[in-house]
């Protein structure tokens, strides 16, 4: 594996998001959701204006999960049928470049321009917040943004496999909202509908080994678990064994959750 | 398949090297049993229909897709396995209707695949000039015509100077002259040593240009060698175009009577007659014994594409 070929295609696919400013565009949605939240959160509750951070991270991660899988879906799905539709894959492959390069460079300059987005938009919110947050309150703040950016690799790297296996576009798109409906919406209804339907008899010890299989899950454990306040608001304490619930545990599960499709896709795109 | 092209000389050892090569798609045999010697410094010309496995024997040629059965090898080593980055670096490529990306500008283009290739783009400016670019260096693919995205597709196939190059249908939206400056610099490169492997489906634009060529059918090679052994091979008639003195039709046509000739015609104020090559001195000494009855004359050799069809149908 030649790195400087990896990082001449992951160049070349982050640059062009800055360019076509993509990259701003996610930033700017992410600012002004996150400042939104922390100012307006409250709003139900007939006040305005910054509450507390836990309350803020909590709110934040209600948006998170539904918008960062969407995004990252979105900027990926056609990494590689894109190519393959549009006749420049052949060419890109007659270079003295391998398929698994290829695909890795794609992943790794797509990933640096969600990545840079996410800690970009957040980022800045989090500079215009400090003034009233202490160093715990920033410790969390950046946990928070770091599990976004994992969050975002593990659905770009699920969006990658697809544009390996889908046979055109349409069909990658299709297949990437697909995903997303069904990690973002209908996994948790599922598993709740198991729960309810065997009345508990059957799930009720593996549902949180369960929630290990989707990502967006996996995101929200991480965040919630960190925050003593928030943890009580959720039921999801109460099932969940403190064996599990320890943040550099989720984050291998989030890791593996990156590099599982990568490595199917990789598997894939040699045949 | 029939080689018929002259034997190897010392300094044309195969460059490119197919053997027994196959690629099947379930039932389809899309190349069906190819073998190929292409010479070092030769412009070889690959033809066929669509469909044929032209193709196909440039993406298995360029190590993109996996051979059924048989052997590739360039410059002597395989495209495929532990040499392919160095037998990359040696060849360039041209694909049939080339993409490259609309929102880079040309010199960016090609220092994007400079950067691939592992060579300098230092000479990119001197690339884009050579292929009559110089002007949209800084242009944006986007705003590049048919033409001008084939021009700069064939400088990226020059980066790093190739030893080898494939160009698959490279004159594809280039005008007249456009094309006839591309193939000077195809004449350039032969006299630099590179070896070419070219595509057409534009029969005479290639027939005066390539030293010898493959005709391609069914995914087998029909024929190898030179247009003009080929032409030989197929022994297609030649086709004579006479102009004459008024009123001397009768007389040609009587003199012709005894010769074997064929389809003779009247043309105004001429004839036209097919005969065979071996008949060929025959029919020209009897003609200029007609003295000033015939006033002039031209012999047509058979085009290449009629010796094309003659071997792919």
């Amino acid at each position: 594996m030649e790195f400087s070929q990896i990082a001449t295609i992951a160049g070349k696919e982050f640059w062009d998001r800055i360019r076509n400013r993509w990259v701003l565009a996610v930033a700017l949605v992410f600012t002004a959701f996150a400042l939104s939240i922390a100012y307006f959160g409250a709003a139900q509750q007939g006040t305005v204006g910054f509450r507390s951070i836990e309350v803020t991270i909590a709110s934040l991660v209600s948006l998170v999960i539904y918008l960062i899988p969407l995004i990252a879906l979105l900027l990926g799905f056609d990494a590689i049928v894109g190519e393959r539709e549009r006749g420049s894959l052949d060419l890109l492959l007659s270079m003295p470049i391998t398929r698994g390069e290829l695909l890795l460079g794609k992943y790794l300059g797509l990933a640096g321009a969600l990545a840079f987005s996410t800690i970009a938009g957040f980022g800045l919110v989090g500079i215009v917040l400090s003034a009233q947050l202490d160093l715990n309150a920033l410790f969390h703040y950046f946990g928070f943004m770091l599990s976004s950016v994992l969050l975002g690799c593990a659905f770009l790297s699920l969006a990658v496999m697809l544009s390996v296996f889908a046979s055109d576009r349409t069909r990658a798109s299709g297949m990437a909202i697909a995903m997303w409906f069904f990690f973002v919406l209908v996994f948790d209804l599922l598993l709740l509908g198991v729960l309810v339907v065997t009345a508990g008899q059957w799930g009720g010890e593996a549902l949180p080994y369960m929630l290990l299989l989707n990502p967006a899950d996996v995101f929200r454990i991480l965040n919630i678990f960190s925050l003593e306040d928030v943890r009580t608001l959720y039921g999801l304490s109460t099932v969940f064994p403190p064996s599990l619930a320890r943040p550099w545990l989720l984050g291998l599960v989030m890791l593996a959750w990156i590099a599982a499709p990568l490595a199917i896709a990789s598997w894939r795109f040699r045949r | 398949m029939a080689d018929i092209s002259p034997a190897p000389t010392e300094a044309g050892n195969p460059v490119i090297f197919a053997r027994g090569v196959h690629k099947h798609y379930g039932a389809i045999h899309a190349v069906d049993g190819v073998d190929l010697d292409i010479r070092a410094g030769e412009l070889f010309g690959l033809i066929g229909h669509n469909g044929a496995g032209k193709s196909t024997m440039f993406k298995m040629m360029l190590g993109l897709i996996p051979l059924t059965a048989g052997e590739i090898r360039i410059d002597g080593a395989s495209v495929v396995g532990g040499d392919f980055r160095a037998v990359r670096r040696k060849v360039g490529y041209l694909p049939e209707n080339i993409v490259l990306y609309d929102n880079l500008n040309g010199l960016e283009t090609l220092q994007f695949f400079a950067r691939l290739k592992g060579v300098s783009s230092a000479d990119n400016p001197r690339l884009l000039e050579r292929v009559g670019l110089a002007h949209a260096a800084k242009r944006r693919v986007r705003e590049y015509s048919k033409g001008m995205r084939q021009r700069l597709g064939f400088a990226q196939a020059l980066l790093g100077r190739p030893r080898i190059l494939f160009l698959d249908e490279p004159t594809t939206g280039l005008d007249p002259e456009a094309i006839r400056g591309f193939y000077a610099i195809l004449r350039e490169l032969r006299d630099e040593g590179v070896t070419m492997v070219i595509t057409s489906h534009i029969l005479a634009e290639i027939q005066e240009r390539v030293d010898r060529l493959s005709i391609m059918a069914a995914g087998k090679v029909q024929a190898t060698g030179t247009v003009q052994a080929l032409r030989e091979r197929m022994n297609l008639p030649l086709r004579f175009e006479l102009q004459l003195a008024p009123g001397a039709f009768d007389t040609v046509r009587a003199t012709l009577a005894d010769l074997p000739v064929s389809a003779i015609e009247a043309r105004d104020g001429g004839l036209a007659l097919r005969c065979g090559r071996e008949a060929k001195m025959k029919v020209l000494a009897a003609l200029s014994s007609l003295g000033d009855l015939v006033r002039d004359l031209t012999v047509r050799e058979p085009s290449l594409e009629d010796v094309f069809f003659g071997f792919s149908d």
